[in-house]
């Protein structure tokens, strides 16, 4: 037997002798394992980044909102009136054992002017529960209080995006200046912490005014958008959502659940949902670049059996000599071994440079995981076995004569 | 006079090779023995039958009846692995078209054969440089084949056939693809080695060439017509013992 790093010095030398052709076998080994690595680590780090959007949003949090009833409603037509404030304070009086806090909120897009700066965003009347139930914090100021809501104050919390869209930067400290919303004019009292790990997040484009002076000053409504309830903890989740269902259904004399005037929904659910949304299309992803493997895999097969074909009288003069079967299928799986395994090296270093340009780009978290390139390290190896097992039997099998008369 | 060695004991060999329709009979109930130290040269036209022949001796290919012993060791029977290691150990072969491994220098050429013996790589490398600078292409070594001459080739394909101290070389028109002046060159390289102790069977449909062996085998229509000791070569070679044990 040859040792094995004479044949790999002889297989490496046979192949640089066609290096276009080495080239392209591998070229589709690279694009595979290339795009399986960036495919699967763009996936992951966009499921983190969803994943850590919901989580931003509020732990153990369950929304209800207001929905269609099924009688005959255009959808789309106009905020449901079929929550209020009302419904609120009878969840907050009725001391449900799986809730911890309640926060009413009314949403909706207004025009807002700071000087000669104007801009159009999401403003949220909240009562002070808000800030704990959304994982709201202040870097300066404070949050809207319980007194701000009794005293229907002209106050205001800015989140990030809002005061560099009106100051021009997001460091200027604007507490305690006057803002113009719809006309009316409003104090400063707090800029949020940006939450935007990622990409920007919502909160930080919000302004946030207290409930009572949305409610009667801003939109003259008397109805609620949503009520963000706080389960008591990550266990009752479930439990917090059944218990706040029934008692709304009670409430609004509602028999049949399917027919509710409302929604509700954990921020768990939204999280698997998304999740399983995220990690169907890497799964997707993956498949297409799994194919794109095999047809990489294909390509190898292809050259190794044009190498066999060419080669058929070296094959027949080595039998000749005394290499015996095991010999010549060592030798080309080693060929194709090498091929697959160079290209995969590549590929995983093209994939995890295109990852990491991704990321870059989109300034989103940068992940790649171990046992994915190691995956893709075994998958592009066991190509080269599988698709060089059948070319290397081929040159074996060959008979020393009919190869050596071979012209 | 003590009893030589034979080195080939072939007995009733035929080949047959069938196809759909027709039956062709290569090889027809051949027997003849080859004994250690012979230089033995099988002549025919083509097609009657010495190619088949050579490939049998060489054990490339396997008789369809009949009985080969090659020194000491019966072939008919022996699977494909066997036969590599038949051919790896005990014949020397060369080629017509020299057969040599493109694009690889003469010296990893010679080499090849010991490889697949599993003879370390210091020995192989010695061993084949030893060969080469006998058959002359000791200033050749790192040359590709390539980049020699026909006859060199051939030279280098001697020197690859010797490496295992094979108990016959087998030539396959061992002239056929290069120059006359190479290929005196070449015979007597043949006859140096058969000097020397070793078996040389040739095969040739060449007179000039076969001139050169002590035996001559005519075969036709794969059988063997003629068998005869060729008296000039025989007999020059015998002059030429008797003068060296004058010296």
């Amino acid at each position: 037997m040859i040792e094995f790093w004479e044949l790999i010095k002889e297989s490496i030398r046979t192949l640089r002798l066609n290096k276009m052709r080495t080239g392209l076998a591998i070229l589709g080994i690279v694009i595979g394992i290339g795009s399986v690595i960036a495919l699967i680590s763009i996936g992951q780090s966009s499921q983190k980044s969803v994943t850590d959007r919901i989580t931003s949003l509020g732990t153990n949090l369950v929304t209800v909102s207001p929905s269609y009833q099924s009688s005959g409603m255009v959808r789309g037509s106009s905020v449901q009136k079929t929550l209020t404030l009302a419904d609120a304070q009878a969840l907050e009086s009725a001391n449900l054992s799986a809730v911890k806090s309640i926060s009413p909120e009314y949403s909706g897009r207004l025009q807002i002017v700071a000087g000669d700066n104007n801009t159009n965003t999401s403003v949220y009347g909240v009562k002070s529960t808000y800030s704990s139930i959304h994982n709201i914090q202040v870097s300066g100021g404070r949050f809207i209080s319980d007194s701000d809501y009794n005293s229907t104050a002209h106050v205001v919390v800015l989140g990030p995006s809002v005061v560099e869209d009106l100051y021009g930067s997001s460091s200027y400290n604007p507490i305690g200046e006057t803002i113009r919303i719809d006309g009316k004019n409003f104090t400063i009292i707090g800029v949020t912490v940006a939450k935007g790990t990622s990409s920007s997040s919502s909160a930080d484009e919000a302004i946030y005014v207290p409930l009572s002076t949305a409610q009667k000053q801003l939109f003259g409504v008397s109805y609620l958008t949503s009520i963000a309830i706080e389960a008591a903890s990550s266990e009752v989740i479930i439990q917090a959502q059944n218990q706040v269902g029934y008692f709304l259904l009670a409430r609004h004399k509602i028999t049949d659940p399917t027919s509710a005037d409302f929604r509700i929904r954990s921020s768990e659910e939204m999280l698997s949902t998304a999740t399983s949304v995220t990690s169907t299309f890497t799964s997707l992803l993956s498949g297409v670049a799994a194919i794109s493997l095999i047809v990489g895999g294909i390509g190898i097969m292809n050259i190794m059996l044009v190498t066999v074909t060419e080669r058929t009288r070296e094959i027949g003069l080595r039998k000749a000599l005394g290499a015996k079967k095991k010999t010549i299928v060592t030798q080309f799986l080693t060929e194709s071994i090498i091929l697959t395994f160079s290209g995969g090296i590549l590929g995983i270093i093209i994939g995890v440079a295109t990852a990491y340009g991704y990321a870059k780009i989109n300034s989103s978290t940068f992940t790649i995981s171990i046992s994915s390139v190691l995956l893709a390290f075994a998958v592009s190896v066991g190509i080269g076995v599988i698709f060089g097992w059948y070319p290397a039997k081929k040159a074996a099998s060959l008979q020393p004569i009919e190869a050596l008369r071979y012209e | 006079m003590s009893k030589l060695k034979p080195i080939i004991i072939a007995k009733n060999l035929s080949k047959i090779y069938k196809t759909d329709v027709i039956e062709t009979i290569a090889l027809d109930n051949v027997s003849f023995e080859i004994n250690e130290g012979e230089f033995v040269a099988i002549m025919g036209p083509s097609g009657s039958g010495k190619s088949t022949l050579m490939h049998i001796l060489g054990a490339l290919d396997k008789p369809t009846s009949g009985e080969y012993v090659l020194d000491g060791k019966n072939v008919e029977k022996l699977s494909d692995d066997e036969l590599s290691e038949i051919r790896n150990k005990k014949i020397g072969f060369i080629f017509q078209a020299f057969n040599l491994l493109p694009r690889t220098t003469t010296l990893q050429n010679v080499m090849l054969p010991m490889a697949y013996a599993g003879v370390p790589k210091e020995e192989r490398e010695k061993t084949a440089e030893r060969l080469l600078k006998m058959v002359g292409l000791g200033d050749r070594l790192n040359h590709t084949s390539n980049q020699i001459s026909g006859g060199q080739q051939q030279r280098v394909a001697i020197a690859r056939s010797l490496v295992l101290n094979p108990a016959m070389i087998l030539a396959d028109e061992p002239t056929g693809n290069i120059a006359s002046s190479q290929a005196d060159e070449v015979m007597s390289i043949f006859e140096r080695l058969n000097d020397e102790g070793h078996t040389v069977v040739m095969i040739t449909h060449e007179p000039d060439i076969a001139q050169h062996a002590k035996r001559i085998i005519f075969i036709r229509d794969g059988k063997i017509v003629k068998d005869s000791v060729n008296k000039q070569r025989h007999t020059a070679a015998s002059i030429k013992k008797e003068v060296d044990k004058h010296d």
